[in-house]
């Protein structure tokens, strides 16, 4: 018994070694988007209340740009708003369509207060947290288009990960034929998302548009992705290797809008329900 | 040496405030990305107890962590490179060359701060950007960017000797 004191005491520091490294590994692989911690990441009170001190000062030094893409923004939706005179004149109208009780989306505007894009695995943290409504699951877009989803969220802050992070992909689809792929990110290029899943007898351009196919309950359909940079025929693949040039530049994105789907709870239980069938059978 | 229990917090405050509001929000041409926080461990005292060294090395990283949303992967390589501290300092100075216990730039000279700080931050670096892929598929790829973020680390803490924390 004495020995192995002697032991420990000898080579304690080696012993220590080991054990901060397995503690340190078992906290990265234990790390999974949907049963974080809540206190490891940065929605908690502290690092959230410190980005966000941060946030206010710099964000005087975007101004001028924000100013721009508000105006644009402004712009763009004044130019949908021509197309559609009549429903804008009568707003309620579409009320009454809807008698359920409102639109099925809703949006929340945020701004994001750190926000990364040159790790494997890239996060965003917002500024508005659960009193304000953020839940997790809620697709994060901005102006230009899709930019993440929270996983995260406390009483005034929340995270999510960026749509630069590989552990997460996204169902997109061609805007001119609907042809639908998954987009994800293989880790590379800032500026680059890969488009899997496209088969060889679809027409290709460059330049054809990419956008949310609607299929998943967090975005609705038609969220500007990106555009086509170039294509090519993967080796042994029936599917094309498509390159997206992405919307956002995640260098530059600030202001987001946050969406809730009020008919979420509903598709995910019909869904649940046509998987559970499956199991079954 | 009572002016080390209020210098050392200081300097851990300040370099954690450095490295996630300045230096991680800089990101020079999109993947390189220095990180400065290890001057803190490259700064503690020769004659410390190596366990001291480790336990700081862990709760430095796991902060750095928790502002980068990263669980364990800079606390993992801030480890690594605090326990390796030791046996490198004993290694580069020698049995009967006399080393200042506080290992700064001005204390021991340009030629040994330059070497222990570049072995130090390429163990450090190597093992977080591997860590932080998890692969060895592209192992060029992660291997230049490893060098390409050393590179600017060792400048920037080299540098940060001329300005704060020498002595």
């Amino acid at each position: 018994m004495s020995s192995l004191f002697r032991f420990l005491l000898r080579h304690h520091v080696f012993i220590l070694f080991i054990l901060l490294e397995v503690l340190s590994l078992v906290l990265v692989f234990n790390y999974n988007n949907y049963q974080r911690s809540v206190y490891l990441n940065s929605s908690n009170r502290i690092t959230g209340n410190i980005y966000n001190a941060y946030s206010k000062v710099t964000n005087y030094f975007s101004l001028p740009r924000v100013n721009q893409e508000l105006a644009a923004e402004n712009a763009r939706l004044k130019g949908l708003l021509a197309q559609q005179p009549g429903t804008v004149q009568l707003p309620e109208n579409m009320i009454q369509r809807q008698p359920d009780g409102g639109y099925s989306f809703s949006f929340v505007s945020a701004r994001l207060i750190s926000n990364s894009v040159n790790r494997q695995h890239n996060f965003i943290t917002l500024n508005k947290g659960r009193k304000d409504g953020i839940k997790p699951d809620q697709g994060v877009i901005s102006a230009s288009g899709v930019v993440g989803v929270i996983t995260n969220v406390s009483e005034s802050f929340s995270t999510g990960i960026s749509l630069l992070n590989p552990r997460w992909n996204i169902s997109a689809k061609l805007k001119k034929n609907d042809y639908f792929g998954s987009l994800s990110w293989d880790g590379r290029d800032y500026r680059f998302a890969q488009l899997n899943e496209i088969p060889f007898h679809v027409p290709l351009a460059k330049g054809d548009t990419i956008v949310t196919s609607g299929f998943s309950s967090i975005f609705p359909e038609g969220i500007m992705l990106g555009t086509i940079e170039s294509f090519e025929k993967g080796g042994g693949d029936n599917f094309f290797v498509v390159q997206v040039r992405l919307s956002v530049d995640f260098k530059s994105v600030t202001y987001v809008e946050v969406i809730e789907n009020h008919h979420r709870d509903e598709i995910e239980q019909l869904q649940k329900m046509i998987n559970d069938g499956n199991n079954l059978d | 040496m009572g002016i080390t229990w209020i210098k050392y917090p200081v300097m851990f405050v300040t370099v954690v405030l450095i490295q996630v509001l300045l230096l991680n929000q800089i990101q020079f041409s999109g993947f390189v990305n220095p990180y400065l926080y290890l001057l803190f461990i490259l700064l503690l005292p020769v004659s410390m107890a190596r366990y001291q060294v480790l336990l700081l090395s862990f709760l430095l990283g796991l902060t750095i962590d928790v502002f980068s949303n990263t669980p364990g992967i800079h606390a993992a390589a801030t480890v690594f490179a605090g326990f390796l501290r030791s046996p490198l300092i004993g290694r580069l100075s020698g049995r009967e060359s006399e080393i200042n216990d506080y290992p700064g730039l001005k204390q021991n000279g340009m030629r040994w701060f330059v070497l222990y700080t570049a072995v130090m931050v390429i163990l450090h670096h190597f093992f977080l950007f591997y860590v932080e892929v998890f692969t060895l598929s592209r192992f060029f790829a992660t291997f230049f960017r490893s060098l390409a973020s050393s590179v600017f680390t060792i400048f920037m803490i080299v540098l940060s000797q001329f300005l704060i924390f020498r002595d």
